[in-house]
């Protein structure tokens, strides 16, 4: 079967959620490999929340908030881009890749470029291939 | 004396038995010093390899759910590892996850950073005091004129304890304090009213940074990370104000913050907190926020003095975390 990237995408709720639903309601077509998860402000994501996905066979995990300065809740964003940065550096540890993982601002009028967004990042997973954190962890890998 | 003859309750049955781990478990078990003495008076140990000669086979021999409490300490590495670990939870009523290694992986764990080839590699070929340049690696099973010698099977991950048996109690610590195993082993004697199935015991509710006594303000900023032997510990401000990583904010408290007590950063032993399944996920939220930088360069600058992230957030429990180990 050919390779569907699956991505998980945390849209805070003032800006990119929002944005993603301008791209809907202006019926922009866009990759369908992306799975949207509303939260209220990019401050809230947690790093577990990331690792789970890919635990659970994310090939991509994607972060949008607004832009810096337009945080609805003053900073969140900074708080999210601090924490994204250092789970970065983790993740690459891990041998998870950089473009697998990615943190962009999204405004309530950009639709448009949420659907580039989303389109671009599918392109560089299909070339990339499926991520392996899932299978690194099932366990006929454990004992060879 | 028998128990027919004295009329007392029958002695429990204790086994406590290592993995991979160092002994330190073990020996924190004798730790308990003269309280050791209460606790063989009211358990026999059956099987304690550290301090018994007790064989496999006699282990075998005894019926199936005759141990009352197993301590199992150490990660499961191997083949032999694995098949102990089912034994005894045949032969066992409570089994619990004894330390570091068994509850989240440990020391033995940050091995899942790398495989089983490359563990290899390193141990019987590059180390510096090694010459093997036929490349001999240790095999399971090799035939000799005598007949057919067998060695365990080395895993290519470190694994938890719950990954290979179910797993009743988990008591944290690298090793677990000592007076924290009394208050458990007390507590099972006494026939107390046991916490639900999977708790961690011996250990608290609350964080670390809950009893740590160092002064904390409320405004925690970080401009530079330091390792701790970088910078004069002044023995009274947090740690992490001072700008050294100390795990406490992502730790479970139980251990009498003996780390910070000796002027030591918490190094996260007693796992995260309840609540939390994965501690290096838990400081890297906690202290991300912390980055007193708001332009991408700038927090990268900061983030450059972090040497290895996953090293230090995951040095006891990298096995039992989301990821569980490097993507290979």
């Amino acid at each position: 079967m050919d390779f569907r990237p699956k991505i998980v995408a945390f849209l805070c709720n003032w800006c990119a959620y929002t944005g993603a639903d301008l791209a809907g309601t202006s019926r922009i077509h866009y990759a369908p490999n992306i799975r949207i998860i509303r939260i209220m402000c990019s401050g809230r994501i947690e790093p577990t929340f990331i690792l789970k996905a890919f635990q659970q066979g994310a090939d991509g995990v994607l972060v949008c908030g607004c832009h810096p300065g337009d945080c609805h809740y003053q900073e969140g964003n900074y708080k999210c881009l601090r924490r994204f940065k250092l789970l970065q550096k983790f993740t690459r540890q891990m041998g998870i890749e950089k473009d697998r993982l990615r943190l962009e601002w999204i405004s309530a009028s950009e639709g448009k470029q949420f659907a580039e967004l989303v389109n671009d990042m599918t392109k560089t997973l299909l070339s990339m291939g499926p991520s392996k954190v899932k299978s690194s962890l099932e366990v006929e890998h454990l004992n060879v | 004396m028998s128990s027919e003859q004295t009329n007392l309750k029958p002695k429990l049955k204790l086994a406590v038995y290592w993995g991979s781990a160092c002994g330190g478990c073990c020996v924190s078990v004798l730790d308990t010093h003269e309280k050791l003495l209460d606790i063989v008076a009211a358990a026999d140990p059956v099987f304690w390899p550290i301090a018994l000669d007790i064989k496999y086979k006699d282990v075998e021999a005894m019926p199936d759910q005759s141990i009352d409490l197993t301590l199992f300490n150490g990660a499961v590495r191997n083949s032999e590892n694995q098949h102990i670990a089912q034994l005894l939870r045949k032969k066992t009523k409570i089994l619990v996850a004894y330390g570091s290694c068994a509850y989240m992986g440990g020391i033995p764990g940050l091995a899942n950073f790398s495989g089983k080839s490359e563990v290899f590699e390193r141990a019987y070929v590059e180390t510096e005091s090694t010459k093997n340049p036929e490349r001999i690696f240790p095999v399971t099973e090799y035939p000799v004129e005598e007949g057919t010698l067998k060695l365990p099977k080395f895993f290519n991950d470190v694994l938890p304890l719950n990954k290979v048996v179910d797993v009743d109690y988990y008591i944290p610590g690298c090793p677990p304090q000592s007076e924290r195993l009394i208050e458990v082993f007390t507590a099972i004697v006494s026939g107390a009213q046991l916490p639900p199935k999977g708790s961690v015991v011996g250990a608290n509710d609350k964080t670390n940074c809950d009893e740590c006594k160092r002064t904390k303000s409320e405004n925690k900023t970080i401009d530079r990370f330091y390792r701790p032997w970088e910078i004069q510990d002044d023995k009274e401000t947090c740690f992490l104000e001072q700008g050294v990583i100390c795990m406490g904010p992502a730790t479970r408290g139980g251990c009498g913050v003996r780390c910070v007590e000796g002027n030591s950063p918490c190094r996260g032993c007693y796992g995260p907190p309840p609540g939390a399944t994965d501690p290096g996920a838990k400081m890297m939220s906690a202290i991300g926020t912390m980055i007193n930088a708001d332009n991408p360069e700038e927090i990268d600058k900061i983030i450059e003095s972090i040497v290895d992230p996953a090293g230090l957030f995951y040095r006891f429990s990298l096995p039992g975390s989301i990821l569980g180990r490097k993507v290979q």
